[in-house]
Formats: structure tokens, sequence, C-alpha cells
């Protein structure tokens, strides 16, 4: 069965196929079983698969590849359609197509009516299939097509509603802002090829283990060109400007490629090239500085947002900022499972927060809702999971790989808790915008009223997430094989203690500030100090302002100045010169033949004494 | 002697299109459609089939030649036809006669006054690029240099747009002064070769290693290096493209854009650096950081622009930029990169400036900031045009991708620093692209501009060409293997 793998990237694309040729002409219903169904039945193979490859290694193998064909070959280069698969790429495999799966189907129903409804799904199908490939690869250039693809559906569905052209500009920056990392990306790969004369995954690891010391100025330059890729595409620090902004697009979206799958990618890369990373430990380290920083930055952002969806998008900045800080201290597969009780909590987050979207007629002002919990029970009882899967509460699925990644840290053996304290003071910000949030819509003062929008295809899936977003801990992920036995962690009880309880305090915090009305944050938040920092917050540490007046504003400007092209006006100058100096002779051809003859004369004259003078 | 069937059919239907436009207007496309068909098929049989039409492979010690043809000409001044078609060159030839056939479909409809002079010189052009392509002598190469550009120029200057003479003496001028210059660096380096060799040669295959003297070979080389370079073109000789192709009819565009740069480039790997690969190699470095410029300071000024044609000819020197740097970095994987560029970029670029036409036919202008919401009207085509900007930003699994990656990938051995900027391109690419997609296809339709979508031609023609960047993108090795003898003939260097 495992040799059906090339088949589960393939019916995604089959299904993007059928939705694009047949032009919109679908009626809803069979685009919406296209479009969700390919997802289903690539879900389906990919359990088979997986059934077939567990069976594999419990017999010793860890890996299985399929050759589909040699893409380029050229010299001494080669890369092929070849897939790989090991622990790691079917964890993320189960995630792209199972999440993505119940995303399709809540899709469904979300996108009901929409003019476009069969381009969405037939975008939504090209994602899966890139993000399939993205982390089937075996060759980093395989992996580049994924990575490209990905962004390019993410370009797409960011811009879905293309009439306001503010979701164009989201979108588009979404895809420059992106593609500065993937440019530092693609020189990265340049280099590895340069030293190393190969692409392939596996090879490159064994091969830069034999030929690079720990420390060497190669290991550096190639894991940091990797980095600025991974920080693009996984909105850290400091290309992470793009994210809140592709709240833009529908919200389905923002659950899968936004939260659950994409922005993931980086973490991927990151563990996927692992062995790299070990042998550049400054870089490795850097990684966990950016994470540890990203997640502090964003929460603190998290906290002044004022729509729903921002809020949840900042945090999904931070939460990966979580994956980023474990890469960074060697726990890979705290990592990894950190990235797949994300991908439950936030798509079930993200999803709930599409219902109550749709129950608010497309408001998104948290400021606007309030009390709703009487009146959307369903949604009050899922966004609770989610929230107390993403503040980790004790026995909720975050809970588990939080609980991980933070013990880690705190016994990684070098500026460690740096990065632990970090995570810790993360877990309390969490606590506090996450309560926050659900207090904001859930309690106080009703505003507006909502109504549920029931059925089965909207609140199935959200069940299902529920449920995985509470049990989804106890899942094992086999990626012992690939980053060898993980160590265990014993924190002394007084630190499990301090992680634990101390967070709740955001909880506390949050319940005083906006339950209990203990603090006036408008004012706080109106006058001097208060104002300055809530402006800075909000804005991200001002990175937008300072990326336009850095980048933006002197490229656009220096473009339009520019727009007639000086190099032009050069020929063009010459062109006026000739043309001059033709009218200065013109004034010479009278027509009069004694004028003629006279100059004749005069030239005549001229040469003769230069001649006899020289 | 099948190379020279090509042309003739060309050459021939050409004439028959021009006298039998007094018969009826609407015979010339149909003569044009069956002498470009009749090559299309010609040439598609000498890639799937050779043996079938009797061709079978010389190796004449300097590469492998699928068609030898000679025959001599002036042999008193050592002129003769010399054509030949190794894997490179069947690549550009079928490049041209499949481009030629969309720039048919384009002008189907598009051309109605004068349409047996327009389709004369449709085919001539063609056939004068076919030449180009297979030409081994250096007059004959540069006989079919001007055979190109003159029925090029009637067809800017007669069916063009408004600002037609200004652009059509522009790019006349511009040809026609680089070419000079390659004539007299072609007679210099005929009589320097006859000097040390007391031989008066223009073959190509007796040129290349002949003994030249150092202090001239540069002004030598740079004879070519110019004209070759204003094809290309390369900043700063781009400033013809940009008003030749906004002014030239759709069908014209699209030759211009797909076909016509490409004898630039192919003028350079098949006659500059081989002829001089010393001088070369030390005009390497600038000849590079000249491709690096014109990736970063076109795709600027594409940006700015707000015309549509204008805006997609800077994108095309933009492109051609990949494939200078690719040239002179002269290792297997940029060379490689630099043909698939070609090609790729032959495919899109035309694609691109088909829609702009269509457009422009359809709503008689070119002003992006006129535009908007044409995806409510036109979404074949807003679909079309999002495909073929995609592939032109370089999206891995289309062609461009496979020809950039790979320039990439080969010039990063000889320069880090050129390919450090040049990568930058794929970031300002993705600014310039996705402005068009914006002003025109998606936004509001604040003009409310109303139009019939792509007609059942058009719909051919781009899925065609959609057809073909898939299969550049997925499976470039059926290309990179032909075009792979040629590369080692010319002493490519093969990491």
């Amino acid at each position: 069965m495992i040799e059906l793998l090339w088949l589960v990237p393939t019916i995604p694309v089959i299904g993007f196929l059928i939705l694009t040729l047949t032009q919109g002409k679908l009626s809803e219903v069979p685009a919406g079983i296209i479009g969700a169904g390919s997802i289903g039945l690539s879900f389906l193979v990919a359990l088979l698969v997986g059934l077939d490859f567990m069976a594999m290694s419990e017999a010793g193998a860890s890996s299985f590849s399929q050759n589909l064909w040699t893409w380029m070959a050229v010299g001494s280069f080669e890369a092929g359609f070849t897939l790989y698969l090991d622990g790691v790429s079917l964890v993320m495999m189960f995630i792209i197509t199972g999440i993505g799966f119940l995303i399709h189907v809540y899709a469904t129903g979300y996108m009901h009516d929409d003019p476009s409804f069969s381009r969405f799904f037939s975008y939504m199908n090209l994602f899966v299939a890139a993000m399939l490939i993205l982390v089937l690869g075996d060759n980093l250039l395989l992996l580049f097509m994924g990575w490209e693809g990905v962004g390019l559906c993410s370009y797409l569905l960011i811009g879905f509603w293309f009439k306001d052209p503010y979701n164009g500009y989201c979108a588009r920056k979404a895809f420059v802002v992106t593609r500065v990392g993937d440019a530092s990306m693609a020189l990265g790969l340049f280099l590895l090829f340069a030293n190393l004369g190969t692409l392939n995954i596996q090879e490159l690891m064994v091969l830069a283990e034999q030929e690079w010391e720990v420390g060497a100025g190669i290991a550096t330059a190639v894991t940091l060109l990797l980095l600025g890729g991974a920080v693009g595409k996984s909105a850290q620090l400091p290309l992470q400007t793009w994210l809140p902004d592709a709240m833009a697009g529908p919200t389905p979206i923002s659950a899968l490629i936004h939260a659950a799958t994409m922005v993931t990618a980086g973490v991927y890369l990151i563990a996927r090239t692992h062995v790299l990373y070990e042998l550049a430990p400054d870089v490795l380290f850097l990684v966990g500085v950016v994470g540890a920083i990203t997640l502090l930055m964003a929460g603190f952002t998290a906290l002044t947002q004022n729509d729903i969806k921002k809020v949840l998008a900042f945090s999904t900045v931070s939460q990966i900022g979580y994956m980023f800080l474990a890469l960074g201290v060697g726990a890979y597969s705290s990592a990894i499972f950190h990235l797949m009780t994300h991908a439950f909590f936030k798509a079930l987050l993200f999803l709930t927060a599409g219902s109550i979207i749709l129950a608010m007629h497309h408001e998104q002002d948290i400021f606007k809702m309030g009390g709703l919990r009487k009146d959307l029970p369903w949604s009050h009882a899922l966004f609770l999971i989610g929230t107390l899967g993403l503040v980790a509460f004790p026995g909720f699925s975050g809970f588990w790989s939080k609980e991980e990644i933070l013990a880690s840290a705190l016994e990684h053996h070098e500026g460690g808790y740096i990065l632990f304290l970090a995570g810790l003071a993360g877990a309390v910000m969490t606590y506090l915008y996450s309560f926050r949030l659900y207090f904001l819509v859930f309690y106080g003062k009703k505003t507006h009223d909502g109504h549920e929008v029931m059925g089965l295809h909207l609140q199935g899936p959200l069940v299902i997430l529920a449920i995985l977003s509470v049990l989804g801990g106890f899942i094992h992920i086999p990626v012992e094989a690939v980053f060898g036995l993980a160590e265990e962690h014993h924190p002394s009880v007084m630190a499990q203690a301090v992680m634990i309880l101390l967070p709740m305090l955001g909880a506390v915090a949050a319940w005083w500030v906006w339950i209990k009305g203990g603090l006036d944050t408008e004012k706080l938040a109106g006058s001097g100090i208060g104002a300055k920092l809530h402006r800075f917050w909000f804005t991200q540490w001002g990175m937008d302002w300072l990326y336009d007046r850095l980048f933006v504003f002197p490229y656009t400007g220096l473009a339009k100045l520019n727009r007639k092209d000086f190099i032009d006006s050069i020929y063009n100058g010459t062109a006026s010169l000739t043309r001059y100096c033709h009218s200065l002779v013109i004034e010479s051809q009278t027509g009069q033949l004694r004028w003629y003859a006279i100059t004749m004369a005069c030239g005549v004259l001229l040469i003769v004494t230069i001649g006899v003078i020289v | 002697m099948i190379l020279v069937w090509l042309m003739l059919i060309l050459f021939v239907g050409g004439i028959g299109a021009w006298l039998t436009e007094s018969r009826s207007p609407e015979l010339p496309r149909v003569i044009a459609l069956f002498a470009i068909g009749l090559d299309l098929a010609l040439v598609i049989l000498m890639l799937v089939a050779p043996g079938a039409i009797g061709l079978t492979p010389v190796d004449n010690g300097q590469g492998t030649w699928l068609v030898l043809f000679e025959a001599e000409w002036i042999p008193r001044f050592g002129i003769s036809f010399i054509f030949g078609a190794d894997g490179l060159s069947m690549l550009l030839i079928f490049l041209t006669v499949f481009l030629g056939m969309i720039s048919l479909g384009a002008a189907w409809h598009e051309i109605k006054e004068r349409s047996g002079f327009f389709y004369f010189n449709l085919l001539w052009t063609l056939a004068g690029v076919i030449g180009v392509f297979t030409s081994l002598d250096l007059f004959l190469f540069f006989f079919f240099w001007e055979v190109m550009l003159i029925p090029m120029y009637f067809i800017i200057a007669i069916w063009g747009h408004e600002n037609k003479e200004y652009a059509a003496m522009k790019f006349f001028i511009f040809t026609q002064v680089t070419g000079l210059l390659m004539l007299l660096a072609i007679l210099v380096l005929v009589f320097l070769n006859y000097q040390s060799s007391e031989v008066i040669t223009f073959n190509y295959f007796e040129l290349l290693g002949a003994d030249l003297p150092e202090e001239v070979v540069m002004w030598v080389m740079l004879g070519f290096f110019i004209a070759f370079a204003t094809k290309l073109p390369a900043v700063p000789f781009h400033n013809w493209l940009p008003d030749a192709h906004s002014q030239a009819p759709t069908a014209g565009s699209v030759i211009l854009a797909g076909i016509l740069l490409k004898t630039g480039a192919y003028g350079l790997i098949r006659f500059t650096v081989p002829l001089f690969p010393e001088a070369s190699l030390t005009f390497a470095p600038i000849a590079m950081t000249l491709g690096v410029v014109s990736i970063l300071y076109t795709a600027k000024v594409a940006y700015a622009q707000n015309d549509l044609k204008r805006l997609i000819a800077y994108t095309s020197v933009s492109h051609m930029g990949f494939v200078l740097l690719g040239v002179y970095a002269w290792n297997a994987q940029a060379v490689q990169g630099a043909v698939m560029t070609m090609l790729a970029h032959g495919f899109s670029a035309a694609a691109l400036f088909m829609l702009a036409g269509g457009l422009q036919h359809r709503i008689h202008t070119r002003d992006l900031d006129k535009m908007g919401g044409f995806w409510g009207v036109a979404p074949k085509m807003s679909f079309m045009a999002l495909f073929f900007t995609v592939a032109a930003v370089g999206m891995p699994g289309l062609g461009n991708f496979v020809g950039e990656f790979l320039v990439l990938l080969g010039s990063f051995q000889v320069s880090i620093t050129a390919t450090a900027f040049a990568a930058l391109g794929l970031v300002v690419a993705a600014i310039y692209s996705l402005i068009v997609i914006q002003k025109a296809f998606h936004g509001e339709n604040t003009n409310n501009y109303e139009f019939a979508d792509l007609t059942f031609i058009e719909m051919a023609c781009f899925a065609l060409m959609m057809i073909g960047l898939l299969w550049m993108g997925l499976y470039p090795q059926s290309m990179l293997d032909l075009a792979e003898p040629t590369l080692r003939s010319l002493n490519v260097v093969f990491p």
C-alpha cells in the first residue's frame, strides 16, 4: 500500500484540475464534493500509506522513498520528483490532509452562496497539493517547489475577494514579504550545492557531517540563509509583518494556511535540516532567540488588537515562536509536537471565530461583540475548548507540548534559562490575551444579537477538532528515528508548579480587568505613556512603519521618478543633438552660387594657410 | 536540405500571400496558415522521428548535427551556404515555428488592412529567424540577421499604433547601427584570420579557434557583443524595445518578444563566446554585471509603467538579464538555464503580449489606470493572465522557474555577489507582476468596460502555450537532453 504515496499529492491536483477546467460552471454541491472529497480521499490514502509505514518501521525500516521521474539533471546537478516518507513527513502529511479535510468540509458551509465557490475550492486543493509536496519532497528543490506553491495559493486566497483593493494589497504584501525570505532560501540552496554537490536532503546531512566541522563558517552561512526562508514563511521576526494582514482572506483560509499548515513550514524546514543547524550551534541558538523575541512581541501585540482574527493571527505568530524556541534548544520532536497540537486548537479557534463572524453578519470587532455565550452556545463551548488548548491548560493538548518545550529550554545547557523565562512570560501573556478575547466576546454586556448558523458541515468538523484539541496531547508522534530519542526531562516539582500555575495569573488578570472592571483600559491606553505603549504594541513595534520608510517608499518613489527611464533620454538626446546640428548647417544651404563660391575659396585658403604654417 | 525547405516554404508562402491579396483579403492568412503549418509539421517530424524523413545525425568533430547542409556561394571570398541544426538550433526553430503559429492566431482577426503584405512580412521574418538559427557561415548569418529585421520594421511601421513611425525608426536604427558594428567585426575577424592562416573564409567552423592578436580581439568581440546585447536586449541598449512593443500590432509583439529577442541570446551562445573564449572570459564580469543591472533596473522601471505593453516589455528585459548572466557564467547549469529561460520566456512573454494586445483590441487602451475588475467581465482571459503572470514570476512547476533557477545555480559557482543581487530579481518580479493582476483584473471595474471574453482561436493559442510551459516546468529534461550535446561541443564547462 505504501506505493500509493504518490497518490496523496496527486488526488488534490486532480481536484484542482477538475474545478479549474470546469471554469466555475459546477454548482455548489458537486464543486463541494470534488473540493472536499479530494482531500478526504487523499487523507484515506495517507492513512493506508501510514499504516503500511508503521508496519515497515516495526520491521526496522525508518523511511520510504519513491522516485517518480527525473526533474532536471544538468552536469553533476540532479533533482528528481522523488517523494520521501519518514516519521516527520508522515505526521505532517496527516496534519495537512486530516485537518485540511475538516477545514474543507467546514468551508463548504462557510462559503455557501459565494459566487466564486468553485474557484475557492480549486485554490484550496492546489494549496493542499503544494503543501504535501513541500513535506514529501526528498530534495530541497522539490521542497522549494511546494514552498513557492503554497505561497502562491496563500496570495490567491488572501486576495480571494478581489473586489476590495485592500484585500489585494494584503495578498501582495504577503507574497512579496515571504519572497524576500524565499530569495534567501534559494541562495542557501545554491551555497549547499556549490559546497556539497547535491540538494538531496538525506545526502546533504550525511555529507555535511563528514565535511564540515562544528561551527564552520559555511555551516553558519547556509543555516542563516535557510533561516531567512523559514522566518519569512513562518512569520517570525523580522519578516512577520505580512501575517496579520493575511487575515483579509476568508476565515477557512486563515485556519488552514495561516495557522495549521503553511506558516509552520519554516519549523518543518529547520527540523528537516536539523543536522546542518547542529553544525552551526550559534545559528541554532539564534533560532531560539528569534522564537523567544517573536513570541513576546506577538503576545503584546495580540493584547492590543480589536479584530478577532488579528488576535488569533498574532497568537499564531506567538505560538510558532514557541516552536522556534523549541528548535533552538534542540527539542525538535517537541517543536513538531507543538506544531501538531497547535494545528488542532488553532484551526478550531479560527473556524469557531468564523462561525461567530457568520453569526454576527461579518462583524469582526470584538468590542462590538460581548455577552454572546447565551446566543451562541455552540461557538461558546468550542471556543472555550480551543482557548484552553491555546493557553496550555493542564490536560488539554497544548499543555503537553508547551510543557515539553519549557522543560527542554530549562534544562538546555547554555543560555536556555533566558529562553525559558521568555517562554514563561509568553505563557502568562497567552493566558492574558486569550482570556481577554474570550471574555470580551462571550461575557460582558450584550450589544448585538447573534444567530448561530447551524449545519452538520459547520459544526461537525468543529466537534472533531475540539476532541483533538482536548485529547491530541496523547497522540504519539513517531519521530524518534529522525531526531533520535528525545531526552527525558524531569523538571523539579517546584519548576513544574511554576510552569503550570504562574501563567494562570494571566487569566486572573484578564478576569480582573475585563470582567470585574478593575482597570480602565481605555483610559490607560488613551493618555501619556500608556498611549505610546499601546500604539507601539498595536503596530507590532512599528515595524510596518519602519519597512515602509526603509524599503517600500524608496522603491516605489524612485521607480515613479524614473518612470520614463533616464537611459532613454540619452538616446533621445543624441537624436535631438543631431537635429540641432542639422538646423544649424541648414542655414548655409542658401542656394546662392556666389555664397558657395566664397565659402569654397575661404576653405581652400584656410587649408593652404594651414599647410604652409605646418 | 530540409532546413532550406523550411525557409523556402516561408519565403514562397510570403510571396504567395502578397500576390493573392488582390483576389481575396482572406486568402493570405490561409496561405500563411498552410506555410507555417507545413513547417511546424516538418519540425515536429525532425524532432520526433528524424529517421522517418531520412535524417541521420552527423558528427563533424565540432558538434553533432541533425542536419548539415553545405553549398558554395561566393568561393572567391570563402563565403558558402552552410546550414546546420543541432539540439540547440532545433529547440529554437521549434520555438520560432510554434510561436509563428501563435502569432498567426493573434493576427487572424486583428489584421484587416493590406493583409497580403502583412503576412508576407510575417513569413519573411520567420524565415529570417530560422536562417539566423541555422547559418554557420558568418556572412550568411549576417544576411539573415538583416532579412529578419526589415520585414519587422514594416510590421511595426504600417500596422502599429499611435506612435508607430517613431517606434519603427528607433527599432531600425538600434538594430541597424549595431548590426553594422557586427558586420565590421565579422570583416575584421575574417581579415585577422586571413593574416594568420592565409585563407579567406567566413566558415564558422574554420573561424573557431582562429589565431587572433590579443590587442584587437577584445574590440572584435565587443562588436559581436553589442549587436547581440542590443537584440537581447540588455541595459543600456534596451530602449528600442518598450517603444517597439507598445506600438507593434499583437502578432508583431508576439514575434518580437517570443523569437527575435532569442536571436541575441543565441548569437552570444553560438558565436560570441566560442569565437572569442579568452576575451569573453575577461569580459564576463562586465557582462554578468550588465545582466544583473538589467534584471533589477528594468524590473523597477517596469513597476512604474501604466502602459500595459510597456510594462511587459520592460519585464522582458529583466528576464533576458538572467540569460545574459547565465551565458557569461558559462557552465552547464547556467547555460542550460539560459536556454530554458529563452524557451520559457518565449512562451510566457508571447502569451502576455497577446493578452495585452487582445485587451487593447477590445477596449482601445493600454492604460492600466483605466482598467480594473476584468475578472468579472472576462474570466477566461483573467485566468490566462494570472497563469502567465505566475509563470513569469518564476513559479516552480512552470518553465521560467527551471530556467532562472539553473541560471542562478550555475552563476553562483562563478560569482556569488552577482547571484545574490540577481536573486533579488525573484522579489522584484513579484512586485511588478502582481500589480498588473491587481490593476487590470482584480478590483472594481470603475469604467464599466464590457467586452467579449477570449475567442476559440485565442483560447486554443493560450492552451497550447500553457501546456508548453507546464511541460518545460515539469519535464525540462526532455529539452535539457537536446541542448546538452550542443553545449558540450561549444566547450561549456561541465562541473
